[in-house]
Formats: structure tokens, sequence, C-alpha cells
């Protein structure tokens, strides 16, 4: 099976599903759409460990339908999404979940907008700071090129 | 904007740049000696004890077991999970059996008819010592299995020391199973 | 008579050439040597010819159902369609590598051609770095992805192409988006000839900008026809899956807007030079490193690459040459280019400068999300996944600052600016959000589509009214507007159409945020009501096409009035020789709201059979792709502009458009 992880990959291209739509059968919808919507936004945030970068409410691969099921089932338990990310977490490790908690490992990963941000502005600021810039006096090979350059411009 | 500061501030992409290089060099490198794989899940289970279960067995192939079982063993077991339409699972069996000499090994049939797994296994022989089913996978779940086969050492009193995520031979277990049963001392 | 050898002997040319091509002119011009820099053209020229002829003779061999040829063997089949017998010769690594290399090929002609009015010596560096990239890939090509290897003993027939792939939209989507990667190389062969010669100036900023708008054109198409595709031929509605290859074609995509906008600022104000430079670099740097990166296997990625190690690291190797090479040039040589004209942070350059740091910063998220996997791996041993999730709520605040600027940013004038006068112009537009907002509330659901979808509104009607004022509606005589919307540089009516094409495109993903679905399990006859609509499945039957086996349905939507709006017709295909299933989605557009309908499995026979549907309601999403068609036509208009053009005569153009 791992060595069809290709074959299956392409084959989940075909029946996939975008924002909850692996779903191949309607059973597997919960009746109650307040709980339907929130098990289809939990299982937007579960990553498929056989096709690796679909969702497992993308995925029709299944341990993605499995997957779903466990889910839909602890929704209906009135279990909370907290309660149901750690039961998966439990099982597969922090690979699952699409967006990883924040922690010392991720801190980088979280914080990049508002490093991006920041070191952006800051370089701006500094750039736009005029100084008159002091420059090196010019070697006497620079100067040499120097005529050669603007006799050629 | 002094001059040494963009010097400073000039020379930061390459040095940027070089160390993506570096390390993506070191990727490659280790790809190539199987180090690193880009596909590979880390099953969290590794050194916890295993999860609570209970699975029947198969007609024909004795009464399943539970982790209480699993648990009351005086010697280390191999568990393996597999399926009759697995093709890798096919190719995995003559290795097993080798290995079940060594070491006795304990499968859980995943999502598989019961039918199936029972002619499946009765086809070249078993070798499991005992046989447990798992219908609709949940007991797999529980495990952190992404697919067949996968195996896991379990050791005296319940603990998972090792984890395999693809067809098992007597080459990966001289290698990766014995030096794991080495270390704990066993 | 043409065989595989002819076209390896024609690529191994164009490698001599491409060599030559790089080391004559640049020798050339350190020695002053104009014979050696003035042949660069011709060789340009001459290495494009001899790669046409190799790239045909891989085009041939697939016609020709040469099974003798690996490459040919491997993705092709004696019953194979002409049309995708053409396009499956760049649908495989070594084909779309050649593709690759000739593309650059005809960029380093296109600069021979159009560049006439360059200065000798900058256009021969030019030349020579291109030849220079070229040599590599070529050779890449040559030694470990050779699309000429023979095969033997030939097989009878092919392997045959994924059904999936044997598509119009997929045909095409690799050469669009492909030249947008490789057009890139043209503004970083500028940077790099400009950082050899130690000069930035207002004349390198003209000459430079059209071919980054021209790339960054065919980036745009590029990247919306995959998604395109994704959406009408994957048949989920999903268009964007923030995937490893996806992330490849935004970054650079992201990167080369900035480059087109900090351009201007070197063409009008001689500022942000050393920047520019940068970008330039960066831009290509990243079109290669994504593009490779994704097929040395070192990403984990849904769109299914050949991966070898092995190439992997000739890959790295030709990536530390190229952008190690630049990036070390620019280390040495950018610190001496002299910074040009002063300005107020409130100004025309000033929203530039915004913008260059929020599009920098949005790549700086995707890039980090994108490599955190590999490297979290490599230094900690711990996988873990980024993903939708995530990259959702990194960027999309980045946004709308984004979007809030690109109203304001043309509004403003160069040097100097006063907000309040600014928004004096304005307040009409301001208005017309807020009006926007509610309908908003009403359309989308969630904060974030409400705001995003509030301010792209804000885009459109801001560029609207500013181009108004420009060309004087309200303020003078119709004969008037008229002649002073003649008189407008095209640059500035692209730029309009690219910035509402952007708030179109943004406001096609906030509709989509309203998509409604629906999967039901029904019997022939069976109605479903969606959005108000119903959905009737009224007919399937089987029928057998030329590869495979189908199962259609018709499915016939009418209004809640009962007006028969339109029918469906989905299939769901079955090719026996590769044993796949495919689905055929339909969709009815009225390019306001697509109704997506998708036919899945068949459930018992005869009468009794129900059939599971998916039904979809996805308002806005053609918007989508209809915004970055906009964008690439605002592109393609502004390239128009006689001040732009290359090669044109540099007429006094002092007219009325000195100001604007």
């Amino acid at each position: 099976m791992k060595q069809f992880t290709t074959l299956l990959l392409l084959f989940s291209l075909f029946i996939g599903g975008g924002i909850a739509l692996a779903i191949d059968t309607p059973e597997e919808m919960l009746p109650n759409p307040v709980q339907e919507k929130r098990a289809e936004h939990l299982g937007a945030q579960l990553r498929c460990l056989v096709c690796q970068n679909e969702s497992i409410e993308e995925s029709s691969a299944p341990l993605a339908r499995d997957l779903r099921k466990a889910v839909r089932e602890q929704v209906a338990a009135g279990k909370t999404d907290q309660q149901i990310m750690d039961w998966m977490t439990e099982r597969y490790g922090e690979f699952i979940r699409l967006a990883p908690t924040f922690s010392f490992a991720t801190a980088l990963l979280w914080l990049m907008p508002a490093i991006a941000i920041i070191s952006g502005g800051l370089l701006a600021w500094f750039a736009m700071r005029r100084r008159p810039i002091a420059h090196a006096p010019l070697t006497e090979e620079e100067r040499i090129r120097l005529k050669e350059l603007s006799g050629q411009e | 904007m002094t001059p040494t500061r963009r010097k400073f501030l000039t020379a930061l992409p390459i040095a940027g740049a070089g160390v993506l290089g570096v390390s993506f060099w070191r990727i490659l490198h280790n790809m190539n000696d199987g180090s690193f794989d880009p596909r590979a899940v880390n099953n969290p289970h590794v050194g916890r004890p295993i999860p609570t279960f209970s699975l029947p067995g198969i007609i024909g192939q004795g009464d399943g077991f539970s982790d209480h079982d699993l648990r009351a063993q005086t010697r280390p077991v191999l568990i393996n999970f597999f399926a009759s339409w697995c093709i890798p699972c096919v190719q995995e069996m003559p290795g097993l059996r080798a290995i079940s000499r060594k070491i006795p090994i304990w499968g859980i049939a995943y999502e598989d008819k019961p039918e199936n797994a029972d002619a499946f296994i009765k086809r070249d022989g078993s070798p499991y010592e005992r046989l447990a089913a798992d219908r609709h996978g949940k007991t797999a779940i529980d495990w952190g299995v992404t697919g067949v086969p996968e195996s896991f050492l379990i050791i005296p009193g319940g603990r998972i020391i090792w984890h395999g995520s693809a067809a098992l031979d007597p080459q990966t277990f001289e290698n990766e199973v014995l030096p794991r049963l080495a270390k704990v001392g066993l | 008579m043409f065989g595989p050898e002819q076209g390896h002997f024609a690529l191994a040319l164009a490698c001599i050439l491409a060599f030559t091509q790089f080391i004559l002119p640049l020798w050339g011009a350190h020695k002053r040597n104009a014979r050696w820099v003035e042949i660069a053209p011709f060789l340009a020229i001459s290495q494009l010819i001899a790669l046409s002829l190799s790239f045909f003779d891989l085009i041939l061999c697939a016609v020709r159902d040469d099974f003798s040829v690996q490459n040919v063997a491997a993705n092709s089949a004696i019953s194979k369609p002409l049309l995708y017998k053409i396009t499956g010769v760049w649908g495989n690594h070594e084909g779309s590598v050649l593709l690759w290399t000739l593309i650059l090929g005809v960029c380093g002609a296109a600069v021979s051609i159009f560049g006439r009015n360059l200065p000798d010596i900058l256009k021969g560096r030019v030349l020579a770095i291109l030849g220079g990239v070229s040599a590599g890939f070529q050779l890449f090509c040559l030694l470990t992805s050779n699309p000429f290897d023979r095969v033997f003993p030939a097989p009878p027939d092919g392997q045959g192409m994924n059904p999936l792939l044997q598509d119009p939209g997929l045909a095409f989507h690799p050469p669009i988006l492909y030249t947008g990667y490789v057009g890139f190389a043209v503004p970083f062969a500028f940077a790099v000839a400009a950082l050899i010669e130690g000069r930035v100036d207002a004349a390198w900023g003209r000459w430079v900008r059209p071919w980054a708008v021209a790339a960054w054109c065919f980036l745009t198409c590029g990247i919306a026809l995959g998604s395109w595709w994704s959406y009408y031929v994957l048949g989920w509605g999903g268009y964007w899956f923030w995937d490893p290859v996806e992330n490849a074609s935004l970054i650079p995509w992201l990167t080369g807007t900035a480059l087109v906008h900090s351009a201007i600022v070197v063409e009008k104000r001689e500022g942000l030079k050393i920047w520019t430079v940068l970008l330039a670099i960066a831009t290509f740097s990243f079109s290669l490193s994504g593009t490779f990166l994704v097929r040395s296997g070192i990403l984990n990625s849904v769109h299914a690459f050949a991966n070898d190690p092995a190439r992997g690291v000739f890959i790295l190797a030709l990536l530390a040459i190229v952008i190690g090479g630049s990036l070390t040039l620019f280390a040495w040589r950018a610190p001496s280019l002299t910074s040009g004209g002063i300005f107020s942070p409130v100004s025309r350059e000033g929203a530039l400068v915004l913008n260059n740091i929020l599009l920098c910063s949005i790549c700086a998220v995707v890039v980090t999300g994108t490599m955190y996997p590999p490297f979290m791996q490599l230094l900690a041993g711990r996988t873990i996944s980024v993903g939708k999730p995530f990259f959702d709520a990194a960027t999309i605040p980045l946004t709308l600052p984004l979007l809030l600027a690109m109203g304001i940013g043309t509004a403003l004038p160069w040097k100097r600016a006063h907000l309040a006068r600014t928004f004096s112009h304005l307040w009409g537009a301001v208005l017309i959000t807020f009006v926007g907002v509610l309908l908003c509330f009403w359309q989308f659901a969630g904060a974030l589509p409400i705001a995003c979808g509030a301010l792209a509104i804000w885009v459109i009607i801001a560029s609207l009214i500013d181009t108004g004022r420009k060309i004087g509606i309200g303020q003078t005589s119709l004969n008037n507007v008229f002649s002073r919307a003649r008189i407008l540089p095209r640059s500035s009516w692209g730029a309009t159409l690219a910035h509402i094409g952007a708030g179109i495109t943004i406001l096609g993903l906030c509709g989509m945020s309203g998509a409604q679905q629906a999967i039901v399990e029904i019997h022939v006859g069976d109605t479903r009501t969606l959005h108000g609509d119903q959905w009737t499945l009224t007919h399937v039957r089987d029928y057998v096409g030329p590869n495979y086996h189908a199962m259609q349905a018709d499915i016939t939507i009418r209004d809640h009035s009962g007006h028969l709006i339109t029918t469906l017709h989905p299939e769901k295909r079955n090719f026996m020789s590769q044993n796949q299933v495919t689905t055929e989605v339909a969709i009815h557009t009225n390019l306001v709201t697509d109704l997506y309908g998708v036919i899945g499995d068949r459930h018992g026979t005869g009468d009794n059979a129900t059939y599971v549907l998916r039904l979809h309601y996805n308002p806005l999403a053609p918007w989508m792709w209809l915004g970055a068609l906009i964008m690439a036509i605002g592109g393609a208009f502004s390239l128009s502009d006689r001040r732009l053009r290359v090669g044109a005569p540099q007429k006094a153009i002092n007219r009325h458009t000195a100001t604007i």
C-alpha cells in the first residue's frame, strides 16, 4: 500500500473533495448541519496520511474515510474541538495537524509575518534616513575603467 | 546608512542562500543514504505503552487477543498489521515466516473480510502465532497506523520500542529490530 | 530524415553555442573588444535555431510513435489523440526541461531582436548571462534527463499518458507558466550585467521594466490556468491547495510583482536601485529553485513528478552557481550603487515601498511555510505539516493592508503628498466601499472574507475614480475628456486595469468562501434544492468512448420560479487501459456564479439504482480567473506604452504627460 502512494495519490485526485468533498456517500454526513459544519472545519485541519497534501475531508483514501468517521462520531458525542484534535495528535503525532501548534520549534513559522513586516519597515526607515554617503576614493584601476566607460557611453 | 551597514545588508542574501543551499545538500545527501524520507511519518507511539484494544479472532484461526494478552507476555512480540488485499503484504509473507522462527509474530488483519484473511493465511502457511481482526480499522487508528503492512516491536510489560512502516524482511529485522532488542537487554 | 539522434545532436550544438555566448561577450566587454561583444546576438539566435530543431525533433518522434525513444515509450501511445501526442512532449520531466531551455533560448533571441537601442556592452553582457544559464540547463538536460535516450528492444506500444492530463487546459498550462518563470531570466540578466558594470540608472529601469512586466503577465496567466484546471478537472471545486508546487509558482509571482513596482521608482525617481537589483535576482532565483527543488523530491507534493535525488545534486550545483554567483556579485558590487531622489514616506514612492514590504512579507511567509517541514525534519527529526489552515491565517491579514494601499497608491503624487487632499478625491470610493461592506455582510461568511471583499471593492472603485480624475471626468467638457484619455500614458491605463483585475480576483476568492454544496444520493427523477435552485436528475445513460466507458447524467436546474436555467451533463469515465476513473465535471456559468455538478457512484441496478451526486453553488468563482486575465491584459496594455517600448525611437514625450 505504501508503495502505491503515488498511485493512490493520483487516484485521490479524481474523487477527492475540496471543501469537504471526498465524502463519497451522503450517509457519512451528520444529520445535524451545525455539527456537520464543525466536523468539516475540523477535518480541513487534519492531514490525510496517505495522500499527504490533502486534508482528510479532501482525500478519498480509506484511512481518511475512517478518520472522518472518527471525527464525526466524536462531534456527535459532544467532544470539544480541542479534545478531538488532541485525540488525533495522540495517535498520529503533530504531523496530522495542517496548522502546527505554536511552540518553541514553530515560533519562527508563526512569527514570520511580524518578523517580515518589522524588518522590512526597519530597512525602509534606515534607507530613508538620508545621510550623505562617504564614497571611498577611486582606485587607480577604477579611474581607468571610468575613463573608458565614459568614453564608451 | 553607513557604508559598513550597507556592506552587511547586501551580504545578507548570499549568507541566507548559502545556509539554505548547504541544508538542501544535506537533505539530498540524507535522502540518498535513506536517512531522510520526505514522505516519512513519525509514529508517536514508539516508547509508549501499547494502546488499549480487544479484537475478535478470525474463524478457523483462534480467538483474537487484547492488550492484556500482550502485556502478559514474558518475551518480546512483533505486532504486524496486514491485509489480504495489499500486495506488499503478500510479498512480505515469506520474510515474515523466516522471522517468525526468531520472534513470535502476532497478526492483526486490517479492514479485511475474515474469510479472505483466513484463505490468505492458509495459502502458504501462517507466520503468525496469534491472529485478530480489526474489521473497521479502529484499532489501527489507535496505533497510529497509516497503511499496511506496518509492524511494531513490543517488549514485556507492553511497551512499543520500534515501529516499521514498510514491508518487513529478514534483513531489516537483523539491522533494525535486533539492535533495538539488544539495547533493552533482550 | 530526422531521427532522435539529430535532435540530440542539435541540443548538444545549442549547448556549445550557449557556452560560447556566455564566454565571448563577457571576455570581449572586459577586454574592450567590440567584435566579441557584437557577436552575442548572432550566437543567441543560432542557439535558438538549434534548440527549436531539437524540440521539433522530439515532437516528431512523438507524432511518429517512435517507441524506440524511451521518453515517447513511457509517455505516449498509439491510441493517443494527435493533439496530446504533441502536448504530451512537455508533460513529463525530460520534455519539460527541454521546453524550459527552448523558452530561455527564445528570451535570448528576443533580447537580441528587441534590444536594438541598448548599449552594445550592456546587451552583450545580458546575452552572456542568459547564455550561461542556458548552457547550464542544457547540460542538465543532456547529462541527467536526456529526452532522446533510446530503449532497446523498442516496445510495440507506449505506456500512454494519464487520462487526467489529457486536457487542453493542462496542455497549455506548462508552456505559459514556464514562459513566466523563464521570462524573469531577462531582468535577472540585466541586474547581473548592471552589477558587473557597477551602474544602475533611470535608463536601466526603463529597459528592464518591460521584460519584467511581460514575464509577470505570463506567470499570472500560468498560475491562473493551473488553478482553473484543478477547479474544472479534479472535480471537487478546489482551486488552490497551498501545495509546495503551487507555492513554488506563487513565490516568484509575489517577488515579481514587487519587482514590477519597484522598477517604476528606479525609472522615474532613481530610487530603490539596490533593492530592485536584488528583487530581479531573487525572482529568477525563486523561479529556478521552486521548479527544480520540487523535482528533486525534497518537497512533498501531490503533483507527481518523477523524483530522482541524483538529479537533485546536479540541480543543486547549478543553482549554487547561478544563484550563489549572482548574490556574491551583489554583495560585492551593490554597496557602491548610489541611491537617488529623496521622498517623504507619504508619496507615490512611499506607497510603492509599502507595496514592496507587504508583497515580500507575504512571500517570506509562503517560503517559510513551504520550507519548514523539511528543515524541521532535518534539524530536529520531527515531522510536522504546514498546510492550508496556516497559510490562510498567515497571509490573508497581510493582503488587507496591501489592498488598502493599492487603492490610494496610484492617486498619490511623487515625492510628497497630503493624505487628506488625496482622500478628498476618493471620498466617493470610501462611500461605495461602505455599501460594499453591507453587501459583503449579506453575501459572504466570516470576518476575513468580508474585510477582503470590502477592500477589493475599494481597490476597484478607487482605481476607477483616480483614472476618471486624471482624464478630467466631471471637470471639463466631454471632448476634453476624450483627448485627455488618449494622452494618458498606456502604462497608467495598464496599472488601473491590473489593479481592477486584482480586486476582481480577490472578490472571487471571497465569493468562494460562501460556496454551498450538497452531496445527495437519489433516484432518476428525484429533485434536490440547493441555494433556492431545483436540481433534478432527469436521466442517466452509459456509452462507450474512444478509450473509455462512461456514465453520463442529465441534471436539469430550474430557479425558484420554475424557469429552466440549464441542463448539466456530468460524466464518470473509466479508462480500461490505465484502469483509471476520472470525473468529467459539468459547469454552467453566467460569469457571476458557477453551477457545478459531479456524478459519483451508482448503487443498485435497473429502476432502483441510486446515484451519488455532488452539487455546488459557487458564487463569484469565475471572477478568480477573470480577474487574473484582466491583470495580465493590464500588463500587456502597459507594454504597448511608447515610452516603455524598447527599440522605439525616443521621441520627446513632453506634451501633457510630464506629471502623471
